[in-house]
């Protein structure tokens, strides 16, 4: 059995304030294999974009990793040095971000940007890293990349600059790319390519890819699995049909029937009462269960550890003991 | 992008024209000629055919047309108390002067921007806070107070450099240079020290807050993330993105230097523009005052195509027509 292509082992990122370190991520374990695209999802805030900068190796203090580890094809990278970390970022775990409008340097032409990144990786002569960058730009799905090459940013669309973003982040083949909200900025239509082409580059070359996204539709249309991220944990995990259609934790079921549909229409769109709480305010116990309509006495003592029930692994009193009674004592 | 150059172009010309204006209306009215040239003495027959002679009988905007033609050939007229042809008393100034703002511009540009790039990757530095604090202390020092300090120590105590003059020159044509002789170069030191201090001050700070700013920008994000190296991320993509204010500023500058480099051309007596004027001002040495506004007005009009060129050079948004 190979190792899979990344694994967090209850990762925990906290902030450093002058009142003292402030949880921001805590306990969360996921692994991707090769070719698969795993969604996570969550409210802003909840923790989706720190968990990704851990992986790509770019939390910005005052966040740092507090507990946990990170593993690529089963090796630890996340205690590696600063330079050997650099060395692993772009060239085996990529990154998107969100808006391709202010991705890219706007005074150097893509070509260079492209040339720059190769060469930054792989040992190729300025001849064979164009080379290869006039490849990446065809595959990405630029037209003519040849008369391409010497544009700038700015005369770029939208759609295109995301797509030379992604040809930029898998310049050098790696094994996992962590796209953050790849699609937010652009509109639906363009959305729909880019998902397209993420979904391609996963099937074709085997990458992982870890997406985060505010967005259930994205989710379903191309991710395999999915997490469920909540004030800093994680709250389900599992095979994106089990996750949509079938939710068991009550912040899912929540988050789903949130999602406005067609075939019902409504005067007000439904919500969750209340608020997510900030890093440093989570409440004691499970810190979804002062919204929580299920909760019982003990979800407010005891912050329940993830279990798997079938493909789906859950962290939720009620399918750790079956009951959300206080605990014997 | 031609089209971009020409209109340029034509901005420089009004503001030539306005300029020109304006110091014709020095030339003119400021002061008589009549007076000036022939003495209070004169009789009133000589003093009508000087004022012929001069044209100053025609109409107002005959004499600003002939004052054009002659100041477009360089022709300002005969200084009253040098009794010389006032363009060949700025140009035998200038070579001075350029030397002095473009050695103080380099130090200033070769100091200053190394330091504030150090300033804006360590903030929290011990070294950045020092820098800091000197480069506060070097905007707000006078000039003069500088140069005496300069003079006292280097010339007074240590007995090591000219407190003023040029020292020797040599002549190229018309340029009289003093950065081919041991004593020229010498005499330099002090007066560019003077001028680059505030220069390098101000260079840092400018460098420093523009690039803290660019660093926080998603690109140099999506840069590290590529996997670049610092010194990449850093120079490549940060500080050239920096740099477009510091052109502008750099290249104002330059042209408020070469014409007002005054006050240090005076605590060093340096033969350059700065104390010709000033002698101009005492003297109400007219057609001077009016032939270095012309040519004050000419430089930075010169200097902001320059700076223009430059942008486009370095930003490509700004070739779109």
């Amino acid at each position: 059995m190979t190792a899979p292509a990344l694994e967090v082992r209850d990762l925990g990122i906290v902030f450093d304030t002058r009142r003292g370190p402030v949880p921001a991520i805590e306990g969360v374990s996921f692994a991707m294999a090769r070719g698969e695209v795993l969604g996570i999802v969550g409210e802003s805030g909840a923790g989706k974009s720190l968990t990704g900068n851990a992986l790509i190796g770019l939390l910005q203090a005052p966040g740092r990793i507090s507990a946990g580890s990170i593993h690529l094809d089963g090796a630890r990278i996340d205690d590696l040095p600063r330079e050997a970390q650099r060395r692993l970022r772009g060239k085996r775990i990529g990154a998107i971000f969100q808006d391709p409008l202010t991705s890219l340097d706007p005074l150097m032409t893509i070509g260079d940007q492209l040339v720059e990144t190769i060469r930054a990786h792989l040992p190729m002569t300025a001849a064979a890293a164009k080379q290869r960058a006039l490849d990446l730009l065809a595959e990405v799905g630029i037209a003519d990349p040849a008369s391409r090459f010497g544009q700038y940013p700015h005369q770029f669309s939208g759609g295109m600059r995301q797509r030379i973003v992604i040809a930029l982040a898998i310049a050098a083949e790696p094994e996992v790319i962590v796209a953050d909200e790849p699609t937010t900025a652009l509109d639906v239509s363009v959305q729909a390519q880019i998902l397209a082409l993420l979904r391609r580059l996963a099937r074709d070359h085997g990458t992982a890819i870890m997406l985060v996204t505010h967005d259930m539709g994205v989710i379903a249309e191309i991710a395999d699995r999915v997490a469920v991220i909540y004030a800093g944990r994680l709250v389900e995990i599992g095979p994106v049909a089990e996750v949509l259609h079938a939710a068991r934790h009550p912040y899912t079921t929540g988050l789903m029937s949130l999602i406005p549909s067609l075939s019902r229409r409504e005067e007000r769109l439904p919500q969750i009462a209340g608020a997510m709480p900030r890093p440093g305010q989570w409440p004691g116990g499970c810190s979804f269960h002062p919204r929580c309509p299920k909760a019982g006495p003990r979800c407010a003592l005891e912050t329940p550890r993830p279990v798997a029930t079938d493909a789906v692994r859950v962290a939720c009193h009620l399918f750790s003991g079956g009951t959300a009674a206080a605990p014997a004592i | 992008m031609i089209a971009i150059v020409l209109r340029r172009l034509g901005s420089v010309l009004l503001v030539m024209l306005v300029v020109a204006a304006l110091s014709f209306l020095i030339f003119n009215f400021l002061g008589d000629p009549v007076n000036n040239i022939l003495g209070v003495n004169a009789t009133l027959e000589e003093r009508e055919a000087l004022r012929r002679a001069l044209g100053l009988d025609q109409p107002t905007w005959v004499q600003f047309w002939h004052f054009l033609e002659r100041a477009v050939v360089g022709d300002f007229g005969i200084s009253y108390r040098n009794r010389q042809p006032v363009m060949d008393l700025i140009l035998s100034r200038m070579p001075a002067t350029v030397e002095l703002v473009l050695c103080a511009t380099v130090l200033a540009l070769a100091v200053g921007v190394p330091m504030g790039v150090y300033c804006a990757l360590r903030p929290r530095g011990v070294l950045s806070r020092v820098l800091q604090m000197v480069s506060l202390i070097g905007i707000s020092i006078p000039q003069f107070l500088l140069g005496m300090l300069l003079i006292l120590v280097f010339s007074v105590e240590l007995r090591w450099l000219s407190a003023f003059g040029r020292g020797e020159v040599v002549e190229i044509g018309w340029w009289s240079t003093g950065l081919l002789t041991d004593s020229g170069r010498k005499a330099l030191i002090m007066p560019v020290l003077t001028l680059a201090v505030f220069q390098i001050s101000m260079i840092m700070r400018l460098v420093q807050g523009e690039m803290q700013e660019v660093l926080r920008a998603d690109f140099i994000k999506f840069a590290r993330a590529r996997g670049l190296p610092d010194r990449a991320v850093n120079l490549r993509h940060a500080l050239r993105n920096s740099l477009l204010p510091v052109v502008t500023v750099v290249g104002l500058q330059i042209g408020a230097l070469i014409a007002f480099a005054i006050v240090c051309e005076a605590v060093f007596q340096w033969p350059g523009l700065g104390l010709l004027i000033l002698q101009a001002i005492e003297y109400a040495d007219f057609p001077v005052m009016a032939a270095y506004l012309a040519l004050v007005g000419f430089g930075f009009a010169m200097i902001n195509l320059t700076v223009d060129m430059i942008y486009l050079f370095i930003d490509p948004r700004m070739r779109r027509k």
